[in-house]
């Protein structure tokens, strides 16, 4: 039986983590229960094979972790409750969905941010190409002829 | 001026390869722990030596020492327990062991065959103290000073390198407190 | 002795390199005709011993030469002789190497098809490419040489189970068609500003080059995302993970590209955007390289976790787009356009499909290195992961399909707003209507309603697109190709959204103990589990269980597998699945629970076949735009006269 550390050493043999589920049969006594198990195993991190969330990880760690998510929900424990529990042991590493706070505020504001500053700016781009001295009918590169051969023109003549 | 504009994304791109420059020497896959500087959290488990007897945190109050969590399937610890053999015995440090998810009879034979540095060994076979000291793989260790707070943890093994840089000094000027 | 030859060849690959960058770019900055014609001869030979190479590779692994380390370390006598083959791609030195003689091969396409191109502009791209191969090979040859030999072990390690798989050989060749391919406008952006101007025939030169590209990245991406589905067995098929994203990037901006492409060939518009998008294309692929190879992130697919090559190719990264963003930076303002286009028209519609396309890759950038940033500022790990990116993903979507299906309709330069709202009613409708009926049919879910009318949306307006084509006594068969390209790209989208939304939200999944003659039903199919056996194959021993799914009419019996290859201790499922167009049934085998009885678990997908199907589609459309009747002009036109070609390198 090995964990992280252990598979760290096999994965240094083969360079990709293999990724396989393990299953387990839990049973639950209401669907939203079952509902929660899922989202919540699929919202972890397996902190042994890191690439993959808890519901797929075959990790022993991550066994014990599926277990006790198990009993928590069954214990009627809610979804912030166990995020909180496995954010006060392991961090919001654990966590795939990043929590909202001061740190991260950048990653959650940033795409309307980034959409903000793209409009903006592309916004001021269209008026500017509104006005009809901005034109030039013809290609450049046909311009550029036109003017070499007028140029041929006049030193022939 | 109207030129600087194209500058922008050269000066975005900088800021992003100092950034991965930086990102290189850091290692992704370690995770820093939530409890450093918290108070060590309860558990209670059977002594591997007399299972009769309980091993927790509380007893070592008034100490400063190094909580080392290892299994006999775990080759670092094997190569570790030399190391904490000498610790234990040059400097004094009172080390407690956690036997995750062994079998005692391996556990037992992993202490003759590679030494016991162990004040105390607890085992826990479930992963029940282990998943509230935020033990993701062994071997890990947390250094715990006298008021039972966490100062310190290393994910995997304790090396005389390790020692020799940050952990004796620390363990040093944890003694030094009252 | 192979393997001397293959070490030798890449010296000599390199040694072209250095000769096709050098020559070309500094003839053509100079007006050196001699050195300029180099540059053709130059990249055809570096591709002929890169292909040398590479062959010798791909021999040693077929003799089973384990004095090559990296033979041993990715091959055993016992593996099947077509993954020892696809084994020559399957870690870090050798998909180098793959890269390496591809990026050789896209150097030699454009050698050979650049007739109608000034030669100073082709002796600048193939310079340039020149530049970028001589990036990879002087990084194999310094740090990561295939042809590493050591004293032979009698059995090699043997290649990473999860390899042995058809999908899983074809997905990185294809990927990096595409991924390399992305170089091939990169150069033609870098040759353009070297050469001072920009206009529409870069950019019609550009484009089939751009095409191909995109088309690879496409299937190549959908490939890995078949694979993950069927290999992995957890029913996924997408995971955000680094490297997924790191393809993905790419793919996203040379869509941009291929579009911004249009608008600059077709009306002069856009010139610095486009020219600033090749570049950031390129600069994704490089980056995703380096993402994959440093160590930086944990992956996956991370093939080697090294900070001294992760410091090789940062550099390499840095000197390459930074050096192009620097010439940029310069050059920006004088290639820069003045072309006029009405708020609503053509070019402002495809300004907003590029804004999008950018916003979603700079989401997906960020959501990637976040965690990088987060630690390097001492905040500690964090984790960005699916629950960030899905939300981001679906939010940027619906504007973003929302001006795909008007788009089509738009005309270029100006357009009658009133006119285009009237004609986008009827597509509403439809579009809505679509969306309840389907909800009606599968399950209340407003995701599913915003989902499928999105894909009928886009459907429908491409349908009107081709009916505008036809008007006025216009026969199917005169339409460009070009244009079908674009419609079947667009409907390809409309496909896998339809199958990306009907999988998400109507997908029903189980994990039942079931002992032999067990059954359960799930979504109207009675699974029953009949058997399970002991199997053995060529490299590995596993347990096969036996199940048949029916649902009254219909029967099929599946065979999921838990298999342990000998030279690993993981076991890898094998699913058993049943593929439909409309749904999927997938049974993975778990653990053994006790009492005879299995952990199974049962999934039903509906319509998720339908996700690569849509990819295909988008494929073959990329084929379609690529085969246009004016390319094909373009390639069998006279090879440009030297004397025009003179004078214009003198104004350059």
């Amino acid at each position: 039986m090995k964990t992280c550390q252990s598979i760290l050493f096999v994965l240094l043999l083969f360079t990709i983590a293999p990724a396989f589920a393990v299953i387990e049969s839990y049973t639950f006594d209401t669907p939203e229960q079952e509902a929660l198990f899922k989202k919540m195993t699929q919202e972890l991190r397996c902190l042994v094979c890191q690439n993959q969330n808890l519901a797929d990880s075959n990790a022993e760690l991550a066994q014990d972790l599926r277990k006790r998510t198990y009993e928590m929900i069954k214990d009627g424990k809610s979804e912030a409750e166990i995020v909180e529990y496995m954010v006060a042991r392991y961090g919001d590493f654990v966590l795939y969905r990043p929590p909202l706070k001061s740190s991260t505020l950048f990653l959650w504001i940033g795409p309307l941010l980034f959409l903000a500053i793209a409009i903006i700016v592309a916004t001021g781009f269209v008026r500017s190409r509104q006005s009809a001295s901005a034109d030039p009918e013809l290609p450049d590169e046909q311009l550029r002829m036109a003017r070499d051969l007028l140029k041929k023109e006049n030193q022939s003549s | 001026m109207k030129s600087l504009r194209y500058a922008i994304p050269l000066i975005i791109f900088i800021g992003l390869m100092l950034l991965m420059f930086k990102g290189l020497w850091q290692d992704p896959k370690l995770v820093s722990s939530p409890l450093i500087d918290k108070p060590i959290p309860h558990f209670s488990l059977p002594e591997l030596l007399d299972p009769a007897k309980t091993v927790e945190p509380e007893r070592f109050k008034g100490k400063v020492w190094l909580l080392n969590v290892w299994g006999s399937w775990c080759p670092e610890c094997w190569r570790e327990h030399g190391y904490l053999e000498v610790l234990s015995q040059r400097e004094g440090l009172t080390i407690v062991g956690i036997n995750w998810r062994d079998e005692t009879a391996d556990a037992l034979g992993m202490l003759r065959e590679a030494g016991n540095p162990y004040t105390a060994i607890g085992v826990d076979p479930d992963t029940t103290a282990v998943l509230d000291l935020g033990v993701y793989g062994a071997p890990e260790s947390y250094l715990i000073d006298k008021q039972g707070v966490i100062r310190f943890k290393q994910v995997g093994a304790v090396t005389p390198e390790l020692w020799e840089n940050e952990l004796g000094a620390l363990v040093r000027k944890l003694e030094a407190e009252g | 002795m192979i393997p001397e030859i293959g070490h030798f060849a890449l010296i000599l690959a390199l040694g072209m390199a250095v000769i096709q960058a050098i020559f070309p770019l500094a003839g053509a900055q100079l007006g050196y005709q001699g050195w300029i014609h180099v540059a053709r001869p130059a990249a055809r030979l570096q591709a002929f011993f890169l292909t040398l190479s590479f062959a010798a590779l791909v021999w040693a692994f077929l003799a089973d030469d384990f004095s090559v380390r990296y033979v041993a370390s990715n091959s055993n006598t016992k593996l099947p002789t077509i993954y020892k083959v696809s084994a020559v791609w399957g870690a870090h030195e050798g998909s180098l190497l793959l890269w390496a003689l591809i990026l050789a091969v896209w150097g030699m396409m454009v050698s050979f098809f650049s007739r109608s191109i000034p030669q100073i502009m082709t002796a600048r791209v193939l310079g340039i490419l020149g530049l970028v191969s001589i990036g990879f090979l002087l990084f194999m040859l310094l740090t990561s040489n295939p042809f590493d030999r050591i004293p032979a072990p009698p059995e090699g390690r043997d290649l990473n189970p999860l390899l042995q798989d058809f999908g899983l050989a074809v997905h990185p060749p294809m990927l990096y068609m595409g991924y390399v391919g992305l170089v091939v406008p990169f150069a033609f952006a870098i040759a353009a500003m070297l050469g001072g101007h920009l206009d529409a025939a870069w950019a019609r030169w550009s484009r089939p080059w751009t095409n191909v590209a995109w088309m690879f990245l496409t299937l190549g991406i959908a490939l890995g995302s078949w694979w993950a589905y069927y290999e992995l067995g957890w029913g996924g098929w997408w995971f955000w993970d680094p490297v997924e994203n790191a393809s993905f990037m790419p793919w996203l901006v040379a869509t941009a590209l291929m579009h911004s492409l249009a608008v600059t060939e077709k009306r002069g518009a856009f010139k610095a955007w486009t020219v600033l998008l090749a570049i950031f294309a390129f600069s994704l692929s490089l980056l995703g390289t380096f993402l994959v190879r440093s160590g930086v992130l944990t992956s996956v697919h991370a093939f080697a976790s090294d900070p001294e090559r992760g410091v090789f190719i940062l550099g390499f990264l840095a000197f390459v787009i930074g050096s192009s963003l620097t010439l940029f930076a310069i050059r920006g303002n004088q290639i820069r356009s003045f072309v006029h286009f009405s708020l609503v028209s053509r070019e402002s519609g495809l300004l907003f499909n590029n804004i999008l396309l950018v916003v979603i890759t700079l989401v997906v950038l960020m959501g990637t290195i976040y965690p990088i940033l987060h630690n390097a500022m001492g905040w500690g790990n964090l984790s960005v992961g699916k629950p960030y990116f899905d939300f981001f993903f679906a939010l940027l979507s619906v504007p973003l399909l929302l001006a795909l299906g008007a788009g089509a309709l738009l005309r270029w330069k100006k357009d009658d707003g009133a006119a285009l709202v009237k004609r986008l009613v009827p597509a509403l409708i439809a579009s809505l209507i679509a969306g309840v009926l389907v909800m009606l049919w599968f399950g209340y879910s407003l995701g599913a309603i915003l989902g499928i009318a999105l894909a009928v949306w886009v459907i429908w307006l491409s349908v009107m697109a081709v009916r505008d084509q036809l008007r006025g006594n216009r026969k199917l068969t005169s339409i460009p190709r070009g244009f079908w390209g674009m419609i079947l790209g667009h409907l390809g989208v409309a496909v896998f959204t339809i199958g990306v939304t009907l999988t998400s939200i109507y997908s029903v999944e189980k994990d039942v103990g079931l002992g032999a003659g067990d059954s359960y039903e799930l979504s109207g199919y009675t699974f029953t589990f009949n058997d399970i056996r002991e199997i053995e194959g060529p490299n590995y021993r596993g347990t096969r269980g036996i199940v048949t799914a029916s649902d009254g009419n219909y029967s099929v019996t599946l065979y999921p597998e838990k298999r342990t290859y000998f030279s690993s201790t993981m076991p890898m499922t094998e699913a058993g699945i049943d593929a439909g167009f409309t749904r999927d049934l997938f049974v993975a085998l778990g653990e053994p629970l006790g009492n005879g009885k299995w952990a199974v678990r049962l999934y039903h997908k509906p319509f998720i076949r339908w996700i690569w199907l849509g990819t295909l589609i988008m494929g073959f459309g990329g084929v379609l735009a690529v085969t246009d009747k004016r390319y094909l002009r373009m390639a069998r036109r006279k090879k440009v006269p030297a004397a025009a070609v003179a004078s214009r390198g003198a104004t350059a």
